[in-house]
């Protein structure tokens, strides 16, 4: 795993001597492949050049006198070592565990730049060890920060600067046995994050339209805090037993306890998996054809209605194809759709789909929502597209750092938002942060984009994109985060949620009065006031 | 911050206005028709999906806003739901446009006919246009010109077909439809009509703002409205009204569109067409009713010179930076968007404070003549002389070294004077004279106004002794009122310090407080008449002290004002240019406290307090003829309303009868008048 950027150290985007893009490692789909449109796409969609190098300035090794030695409490790391739990006070293992993926953490991190971070680290095996450390924390007054998957973009894993007590990283990654079942919940960062997590931040998964989203699959929760342990006595699929106590641990962002077993629903493994994509000619009908589709309830596993910027995005990023054929193909499908149908290149959108079950009713399924489709202007685009559109969902973050080397920044942050307002909130957020780049001196035009990533009866779920080259100017992160709490500002003045999965963190705290009320807030605080007076989970996110 | 998108405060001695072209050279020198028939490609919005005016209507019947108040009307009225739909839908078309090219075509190869016999120019400043151009390509635009006449919105959709702009769709008066033939082309030109009032009728208010928004959203035209909701027959900015204006930021506040440019446009005519029309409106021969026969008549006024015409676009002003840091747009979040709702107190302060904004942008880019200062001195000298009974009229050199004056003082108070600097000032000044023949006249090389002659001309043959002493001061009122008209168009300029000027003349003390306490009376008082912005009386006292300060005709001593020496000519000018208006709202308050009967209703008041305005100047009570404006009378009566001397009684037999605290108006009278302090008035009463 890297350090100072997304995922496997085998995993990234590079441009060889001949200038294309290559994938390295050989994890994913796209792994060992060239791809030939990438590097035109983003020397034009940024007004980048690949003469403008920006590499990380320090080296793939971290270098450990950089690191603050820690602080650490004498008679806590005592009693602890004689439990035998797993520690470290290492300075790369406290380092990795002192950030998650947004922009400034890992831009800080390129450039060799630490704040604060955890003291020591703990590794508890199961949910004995947990109490301990919890019982111990409590004991000797030292602020714990579960962690789980690391993959947190709300600043939730930064060390609070203010804390002077000696702060205890809690890895729970290694708490998780691998059984082979499915759960169904798949997040774009399933591959890194944890069960643990998904449960304290209120996850989404992409198939959520047949799992479900985390508060969902949940069965049973057990979590461990300094006033000690919450679980409910059975695994009644729905109780009436007053105000879910679920609901005080999801979410909760590591700020009550530590969540140590979840019980959760499985399902059989799919018998069969088929991706599709549909072309519309714009995104007003894209988004009136999603509408239709939740509100016949018949969304396939996922549906995501990409803008045509990010159709743009998604075919640069379309592997060197390997028959003559097959571009052949290529040629006359597109054609057939901005010829033939008369679709504007420049307008159309794309919705990329999946369906599973077993193959009679995938097919059946299927079916359907072309039908739908059809009735909104849309043609069926393949298998392939629909499958590249998912591959990027899981590439992306490899391809941030690919840009941070060429003076490119860019991250993504989500919302939801009712069905009246989709079409609103996306053209006004977009055009906000094209207005803001421009405003804060960004010298080239930004990349904007956006897509519907989620559907449900009252409302979508909908993922920003941004993205801008820095040359220019002195400090670029600095201009991203102004940009990007104005987009928030927007989203939040269009009638978007604050977080529909990401969580609030420590980034987007400042709007979570506004948005649960100050009664709300009054019971979040005092539910924290019992649960934790001493405020050992000291991460200070959310409230 | 936003407040500087449409002027600042300080300072308007800075200001940088860009320069004019003159369109109807082109027009003189090449063909009309060909002209006409010329390629017209504009640039439009890039969002625009295009569609067909009647493609609107069906979008506008269709809306779930208008499904909504139909479904509430049926079930209040329990009509049938295909009957309100028909209403409706008859309602939209009698409002509906159906602009067309050719209609267009038409009106520019006769309107280059008329115009090039009315007009030696229509200047345009063309960087004004280039930054319309942009605004079209990236909003939704809203055009807000000034009105001072019939021709302003034939002569804007002639500008922007002339340079190849999107032609706009215009929000008329139904009087104008009432006109057979005429409505139906205007119609045809992209007027769309409506009712003067629908106070209450739902239905008329939904198909209306949604037909408005409709055409925005989509980015379909150009909406062009006046802000001032009708010609203004005095040639002062009129207060806004905010019907329309709520209705075009509608869509941006509940984030329909990301923005909406305002773009204010300043139409200054040198010589209106409807003048004498005008001042005899004004002091009561009622409005004759919109027909394609009268205009005909009107062709009369073809033959005459009118000077030229100035038309400024002014920067386009965002509703979006407008609304930063003021509107909490969260607050559409949790009610459906197409349920209609009035807008909350802070929405209707922003529109308000806005609309105000918005036409002091209006008001700073109109182009002044020189006949416009003339107009002025001529009538304070026609005051003056009247009180000493001199000789009439002023020497004509004697004019041209106060016209140079007063040009170097409004210069330095921002003015946008449009002086012609190539040739001598008494050049200037006869010719803009000859311009106004009609107005004034020159004898034994001393100017003034044309006052016997009115009396001459409106009865020829007749012998002078049949022309009763108020007729013949009803005829020499309509010159009055038509040089007045000039002179307020110079008000806005000289209006803050002016104020200033004589809240120092009525203050018990030049200490600065007490100064700035009359100030603010004035202010308060006067806020129907002007354009003042609400709640800027700081900035408005600061800006008038700033700009007396640095023209040397102020020293503030430690919270002292002192005037210098060369100070008292300004001073009495300023105090001279608000005199007219401060004993007219006296005598309002006279007539209500001394001749108003019992019962009196608003319809009746403007004829019973003409009458006893009559009466007072008849007997040399009263100098100035021009506050027999119904204007001023109507603007006083709505300020003593406002400040609650006066309540209009509401429902039963009483309606619109006025109550009126004798005592308060009393004491307001005498405060005008300087007798009373102004701390006792403003705290104790208002």
């Amino acid at each position: 795993m890297k350090w100072n950027g997304w995922g496997y150290s085998d995993s990234r985007f590079f441009f060889n001597k001949k200038g294309q893009a290559e994938f390295t490692g050989r994890r994913y789909r796209l792994s060992g492949l060239i791809i030939p449109g990438l590097k035109d796409w983003f020397e034009s969609t940024f007004g980048a050049s690949l003469q403008h190098k920006t590499p990380a300035t320090v080296s793939p090794i971290l270098n450990s006198s950089a690191v603050q030695p820690p602080t650490l409490n004498e008679a806590f790391v005592e009693e602890l070592k004689s439990t035998g739990i797993p520690l470290s006070h290492d300075a790369e293992d406290r380092v990795f565990r002192a950030h998650g993926h947004c922009l400034h953490e890992i831009f800080a991190l390129r450039e060799g730049k630490f704040g604060r971070v955890p003291d020591m680290v703990v590794w508890p095996n199961c949910h004995n060890d947990v109490v301990k450390i919890v019982e111990l924390a409590c004991k000797h007054n030292v602020c714990l920060i579960p962690y789980g998957g690391g993959t947190s973009v709300s600043s939730a894993l930064e060390c609070p600067p203010e804390e002077t007590r000696s702060i205890v990283s809690l890895d729970t990654s290694q708490m998780l046995n691998e059984s082979g079942y499915c759960t169904g919940h798949e997040p774009d960062s399933m591959e890194f994050s944890s069960l643990g997590g998904w449960v304290a931040t209120r996850a989404s998964g992409m198939k959520k339209n047949v799992y479900g989203n985390i508060e969902d699959l949940v069965v049973h929760v057990k979590m461990v805090t300094p006033q000690g342990v919450i679980e409910k006595s059975c695994q009644g699929p729905r109780m009436s037993t007053g105000p879910d106590v679920h609901h005080f641990i999801m979410g909760s962002e590591g700020t009550l306890g530590v969540v140590t077993e979840v019980t959760m629903k499985i399902r059989p493994m799919p018998e069969y998996q088929k991706y599709g994509s549909v072309v519309f000619p714009n995104f007003e009908q894209g988004v009136a054809c999603l509408r239709e589709v939740a509100r016949q309830r018949c969304a396939p596993a996922s549906i995501r209605l990409m803008d045509n910027e990010q159709f743009k995005f998604g075919h640069a990023l379309k592997p060197q194809v390997s028959s003559i054929f097959t571009s052949f193909l290529d040629g006359l499908k597109k054609f057939y759709i901005t010829k033939f149908k008369g679709f504007d290149p420049n307008r159309l959108c794309v919705a990329t789909l999946l369906f599973e079950g077993d193959r009679e009713k995938v097919l059946q399924h299927e079916k359907q929502v072309y039908d739908i489709a059809a009735k909104f202007g849309g043609l069926a685009a393949g298998e392939d597209n629909g499958q590249r559109g998912y591959m990027l969902t899981f590439v992306i973050a490899y391809l941030r750092d690919l840009g941070m080397d060429y003076y490119v920044i860019g991250e993504s942050f989500e919302t939801s938002v009712p069905w009246d307002r989709v079409l609103d909130i996306c053209r006004n957020v977009k055009a906000r942060i094209i207005r803001e780049c421009k405003d804060k001196g960004v010298q080239f035009s930004p990349l904007s984009t956006c897509r519907v990533t989620q559907t449900y009866d009252a409302g979508a779920c909908v993922y920003f994109y941004f993205a801008f080259n820095y040359r220019g100017l002195s400090d670029p992160v600095h201009v991203y985060e102004q940009v990007e709490h104005a987009a928030r500002e927007e989203i939040l003045a269009n009638g978007g949620s604050l977080s529909h999965h990401h969580g609030v963190g420590k980034l987007r705290k400042e709007w979570m009065r506004d948005t649960v009320s100050k009664v709300g807030m009054g019971m979040l605080k005092s539910v924290k006031d019992y649960v934790d007076p001493n405020n050992i989970f000291g991460n200070r996110n959310l409230l | 911050m936003a407040s500087e998108a449409v002027y600042t405060h300080r300072d308007p001695m800075l200001k940088k206005r860009d320069d004019f072209e003159d369109i109807l050279e082109e027009r003189r020198n090449s063909s009309d028709l060909r002209y006409a028939l010329r390629c017209y490609i504009p640039v439009l919005y890039k969002e625009l999906t295009p569609c067909k005016a009647s493609e609107l209507k069906s979008m506008v019947l269709q809306s779930d806003q208008l499904r909504y108040v139909i479904n509430q009307v049926c079930k209040e009225t329990g009509m049938a739901a295909d009957e309100v739909q028909a209403e409706a839908a008859a309602i939209l078309e009698e409002m509906a446009h159906r602009l067309q090219l050719s209609t267009i075509r038409f009106f520019a190869f006769t309107l280059s006919k008329v115009f090039k016999t009315l007009f030696r120019s229509i200047c345009v400043n063309e960087e004004g246009i280039q930054r319309l151009q942009q605004a079209i390509h990236e909003h939704p635009v809203v055009l807000l010109p000034s009105h001072r006449s019939y021709m302003d919105f034939l002569l804007m959709s002639y500008i922007l077909y002339t340079y190849d702009l999107a032609l706009p769709v215009i929000a008329a008066g139904m009087d104008f439809m009432a006109m057979k033939f005429v409505g139906e082309m205007l119609r045809m030109s992209g007027a769309f009509f409506i009712r003067r009032s629908f106070g209450g009728d739902k239905l008329y208010w939904a198909v209306f703002s949604e037909y408005v928004k409709t055409m925005l959203k989509n980015g379909f035209a150009p909406v062009e409205f006046f802000l001032e909701g009708t010609r203004s027959r005095t040639c002062k900015s009129l207060t806004p009204k905010l019907g329309l204006l709520n209705i075009v930021m509608d869509p941006f506040l509940k984030g329909e569109v990301f923005d909406v440019s305002l773009v204010p446009v300043s139409i200054s005519y040198e010589r209106i067409l409807e003048e004498a029309l005008y001042a005899r409106e004004l002091l009561g021969v009622p409005k004759p009713k919109e027909s394609t026969s009268g205009l005909f008549k009107a062709r009369k006024v073809l033959s005459e010179d009118y000077g030229s015409i100035h038309v400024y676009f002014g920067q386009p002003v965002s509703v979006r930076s407008l609304a930063q840091n003021r509107v909490d747009r969260c607050q559409f979040n949790l009610i459906p968007r197409h349920i209609p709702r009035k807008p909350g107190e802070d929405i209707h302060s922003f529109v308000n404070d806005s609309a105000y904004r918005l036409v002091r942008a209006q008001e700073e880019n109109m182009v002044l003549k020189p006949w416009v200062l003339l107009a002025s001195l001529l009538l304070q000298n026609h005051h003056q002389m009247q009180v000493a009974e001199q000789k009439q009229g002023m020497a004509l050199d004697e004019l041209t070294e106060q016209a140079v004056w007063l040009r170097d003082l409004s210069r330095q108070y921002g003015a946008f004077l449009h002086w012609p600097d190539h040739v001598s000032p008494s050049e200037a000044v006869s010719s803009s004279l000859s311009l106004h023949r009609g107005l004034v006249r020159i004898s034994e090389g001393r100017v003034q106004l044309a006052l016997e002659q009115a009396g001459g001309q409106t009865r020829p043959g007749e012998p002078c002794s049949a022309v009763t002493p108020e007729e013949e001061l009803l005829n020499q009122a309509v010159i009055i009122l038509s040089c007045a008209s000039y002179r307020n168009q110079a008000l806005h300029i000289f209006l803050r310090p002016a104020l200033l000027a004589s809240a120092i003349h009525t203050a018990s003390s030049s200490n600065k407080q007490e100064v700035y306490n009359s100030f603010s009376f004035l202010r308060n008082m006067f806020s129907n008449e002007f354009i003042l912005c609400p709640g800027a009386t700081v900035q408005d006292f600061e800006e008038a002290c700033y700009l007396l300060v640095k023209t040397g005709v102020l020293q503030i001593n430690q919270q002292e004002f002192v005037v210098t020496e060369r100070g008292h000519r300004t001073l009495g000018f300023l105090t001279r240019m608000l005199d007219p208006f401060l004993q007219g709202y006296q005598v309002v308050c006279r007539f209500l406290c001394e001749d108003a009967t019992e019962g009196l209703t608003e319809k009746q008041f403007v004829p019973a307090v003409r009458k006893f305005i009559i009466r007072h100047i008849l007997t040399g009570r009263l100098r100035y003829t021009e506050v027999l404006s119904s204007d001023l009378q109507k603007n006083s009566l709505a300020a003593l309303l406002r400040l609650g001397a006066v309540q209009k009684l509401k429902g039963g037999e009483e309606q619109g009868t006025l109550k009126v605290n004798k005592v308060m108006v009393n004491s307001l009278e005498d405060t005008l008048g300087g007798k009373l302090p102004t701390q006792k008035a403003v705290v104790a009463r208002l």
